[in-house]
């Protein structure tokens, strides 16, 4: 068994020096990505990195296509996407794919195919399936409407008048069953909730000005509404696919990002070998192999190997932790340069990151009864507009009109104040504002969340991942220049986190030929004779140099690298600030906003860098607990907090937050509790969201005011008697074009594109970088 | 006047013809990757 156990051997290669394998390989098996379809032929879908344009486009197709057995591959541009089929009698051979994706300079790892199946997708489509019957069915009936209208003021008969009312009535009332069918289950679901909804007023207008129109048409009346009400659709569908379009853009680029992060673990089967599985896959019990620098998958116990853990995107403490043999390690900790097996121990109801979520549940159902503006405004206008219409009805009859037409008024002011303006005031200031926000690096999670934004006051920082980038840099150099490309060199051998801090002095150098890894001690090579080391201070015996270099720098950690018997060297390194941290914490400070930083690292570190950001207001060694019981007592002072974090020890303080935002290489957990996520490696987002959010707002606030100005002018003509279907037409387009023109001012100046992590710049949209740790 | 039974009806089936031909596209994935579709037509192959 011992023999054929491909894991362990693995395990234990890593563990001893070994001339003959100093760096164990193991294949990947990705069998429980592809799916088959029922041809025989095997299929699979990427997430794929670093497209942007349309050379990387045919490359990719083109490059893929000469992979043998290969039928067909395709690159969906819009979502960053591959699907790749093989030929019926071809092996589906995943890492061949992505190697060649490697070679042509492209990250991929490819999805769970069980993923739960893509309910926005399927939304958008009914959505603009709706909108096209809409738009087919309101350019027709405008089109006899208009024919009724230039008939009514030169000859035409009542009994052509008739009939084109009753055509009219043929091609509106299919179509209005139809495409209004978002909004009628809408206004449904929020009934049986007892909740009023826009969608309630919309379709009790549609449907009223339906029955009006066809009972006047039965009269022989002069005047038929098919045409607005069909319009009034066609409108509101056109916000609703804009919005759906903006969700679903967010959403799947969340995905991709989830997926190139290989939110997978290697399990080991009984038989000893290693299959790569979604998450989901994995059970209590289960056994997964943990490699140099990837995240251990699963809460669990070490059951062989050992490694140091970094479990600063848990906890917040940056400093490494050594494990060993029956250790537990958390889930979402980042194993250092030693293999792991782990035992999976995580049963529902009982790690660390069910309690976060958990804390993070009870925070999102509070922020949830939280009222966003259109329900506000829904409160306020459903019973005005509901009295007006009751008004007019009242006072017709008191005039001394009859039954019908008093009837007639009292609809007409419904159909007029029918919220066309008012269904698009806020959705298209949200599409448009998100779009900008897209542009500068972040992604909405929530298009509510923008009115939020808006009204900030006090700016929570999390320390480790937010404040400082998540990888470790070297914050001083030590000893000369040579020895410093020496010691890059040979750190380029290393998986270690610390190491690679190092490798990136390298300048491009290869690495030195036969380097030798020893978990937990450090890297070693024979260079000319002379043996280098890389590691920890008693790998190198530089005790003395290490503490020295962290006397100067408290909250680093130390590196040494000694050649032969010469001089050894300590390089500190530690999580540097993001680069514009300092500029960005001052602009905050300088709009008047409280900054804050609250950490669950230990108290030298957070001080350290609360100094060099000149804030007073600062805490250290906090719980998951602690930080939402400081979020909330904030919220209960009345403030309204923006809580920036990335670690799992964030979420529930992100949930509790008046509005929350967490870069893109925050825990995942935290990226679904905040409201935006940010791209890049600088702070400027948090920025950029707090301006287009207050902006959004405004905007949000005029667009109400245009809705209610245009019911003021309106309302007095229905309840007239006034309004002619030409008026209501010209009065329902007039005031939606005003609104989503004015929507559009939440674009803001173009901004030059964020600085990406990996250097790039261009005119290409932010696109993530490369996350797999 | 009659010759509005014969107009109107051929007016609307050419609508619903273009309606037709839109849902049928929608369906076929033309409309699922713009931004490829706009690069693939600029491409020289």
């Amino acid at each position: 068994m011992c023999c054929t156990d491909a894991a362990l051997a693995y395990v234990e290669a890593h563990a001893a020096w070994s001339e003959a394998n100093t760096r164990p390989s193991l294949g990947r098996n990705y069998d429980a990505f592809v799916t088959r379809s029922h041809a025989g032929a095997a299929r699979a879908e990427f997430a794929v990195e670093g497209v942007r344009c349309a050379a990387c486009l045919s490359a990719i197709e083109r490059g893929l296509a000469e992979v043998p057995g290969v039928a067909l591959a395709r690159l969906n541009l819009t979502e960053r996407r591959l699907a790749v089929e093989w030929a019926p009698d071809a092996a589906a051979d995943v890492e061949a794919i992505r190697l060649r994706l490697a070679a042509l300079g492209y990250a991929a790892h490819p999805f769970d195919p069980r993923r739960p199946a893509d309910a926005e997708a399927a939304e958008s489509e009914r959505l603009i399936r709706a909108l096209a019957v809409a738009g087919f069915a309101s350019m027709n009936v405008m089109l006899l409407a208009i024919s009724v209208w230039a008939g009514s003021v030169s000859d035409m008969t009542p009994e052509n008048r008739d009939l084109f009312h009753w055509i009219q009535a043929l091609v509106a009332l299919p179509a209005a069953a139809y495409a209004g069918r978002p909004f009628y289950e809408g206004a449904l679901r929020g009934l049986r909730v007892g909740r009023i909804t826009m969608d309630f007023p919309i379709t009790l207008g549609v449907v009223l000005t339906l029955v009006m129109s066809v009972v006047e048409t039965a009269l022989g009346a002069t005047h038929a509404y098919f045409d607005g009400a069909i319009m009034l659709l066609f409108f509101l569908l056109i916000g609703r696919v804009l919005e759906q379009a903006m969700r679903r853009r967010t959403r799947a680029l969340a995905e991709n990002l989830a997926a190139l992060r290989c939110e997978t673990a290697a399990r080991i089967e009984a038989d000893g070998s290693v299959r790569d599985v979604p998450l989901g896959e994995i059970a209590p019990g289960a056994r997964v192999l943990v490699r140099p620098g990837e995240r251990v998958p699963m809460d669990g116990r070490i059951e062989r190997g050992r490694s140091e853990i970094d479990a600063s995107l848990v906890t917040g403490e940056t400093v490494p932790v050594a494990v060993g043999e029956g250790a537990r390690v958390p889930a979402g900790a980042l194993n250092g340069d030693g293999a792991l097996v782990v035992a999976v121990t995580a049963a529902a109801g009982a790690s660390f990151l069910d309690e976060v979520e958990a804390l993070m549940r009870r925070a999102l159902e509070a922020r949830s009864r939280i009222m966003v503006l259109s329900d506000r405004a829904t409160r306020l206008y459903v019973p005005l507009v509901h009295a007006a219409a009751a008004l007019t009805g009242a006072g017709w009859l008191l005039a001394g009109a009859g039954p019908h037409a008093a009837l007639l008024a009292a609809v007409a002011v419904l159909v007029v104040t029918c919220p066309c303006a008012l269904g698009l005031a806020i959705p298209a200031v949200q599409v448009v504002a998100a779009g900008a926000l897209f542009r500068d690096g972040v992604l909405l999670n929530d298009g509510s969340a923008l009115e939020r934004l808006g009204r900030i006051d006090t700016v929570v920082f999390d320390k480790t991942g937010t404040l400082t980038l998540p990888e470790p840099v070297l914050v001083a150099t030590a000893g000369d220049d040579a020895t410093l490309g020496r010691a890059a060199r040979l750190a380029l051998s290393s998986r270690h986190p610390m190491a690679a801090a190092l490798a990136r002095a390298a300048d491009g150098a290869e690495p030195y030929p036969g380097a030798q890894e020893a978990a937990g001690l450090g890297v070693r090579a024979v260079v000319d004779g002379v043996e280098l080391r890389l590691g920890s201070p008693a790998f190198c015996s530089a005790e003395a140099q290490a503490a020295a270099a962290l006397a100067a720098a408290p909250e680093a950690s130390v590196i040494c690298f000694r050649a032969g018997a010469g001089e050894p060297v300590a390089y500190p390194v530690a999580q540097a600030l993001r680069p514009d941290a300092v500029e960005v914490v001052a602009a905050l400070r300088a709009q008047g906003r409280r900054v804050a930083v609250l950490s669950g690292d230990r108290a030298s570190a957070v001080a350290a860098v609360a100094a060099r950001l000149g804030v007073a207001e600062w805490e250290a060694g906090l719980s998951p607990q602690d930080k939402i019981a400081r979020i909330e007592a904030l919220g209960r002072a009345g403030r309204r907090v923006l809580m920036v974090g990335d670690g799992l020890n964030d979420a529930p303080a992100l949930a509790a937050a008046h509005a929350s935002l967490s870069p893109v290489t925050a825990a995942h957990v935290s990226q679904a509790a905040a409201d935006a996520l940010f791209l890049g490696r600088g702070l400027a987002p948090v920025l950029a969201v707090l301006a287009v959010g207050a902006r959004a707002r405004r905007l949000m606030m005029e667009n109400l005011w245009l809705a209610g100005a245009y019911n003021l002018v309106a309302v007095p003509l229905a309840a007239a008697g006034l309004l002619t279907p030409l008026i209501a037409a010209l009065a329902m387009s007039g005031s939606s074009v005003v609104v989503t023109l004015n929507a559009l001012r939440a674009r803001g100046r173009p901004r030059p594109a964020p600085s990406l992590p990996s250097g790039e710049s261009g005119p290409a949209p932010a696109i993530p970088a490369v996350l797999v740790p | 006047m009659a010759v509005l039974l014969l107009v109107i009806p051929i007016a609307l089936g050419l609508g619903g013809l273009g309606l037709c031909a839109f849902l049928w596209a929608l369906r076929s994935g033309q409309y699922d990757d713009i931004e490829g579709a706009e690069m693939r037509a600029r491409s020289d192959d």
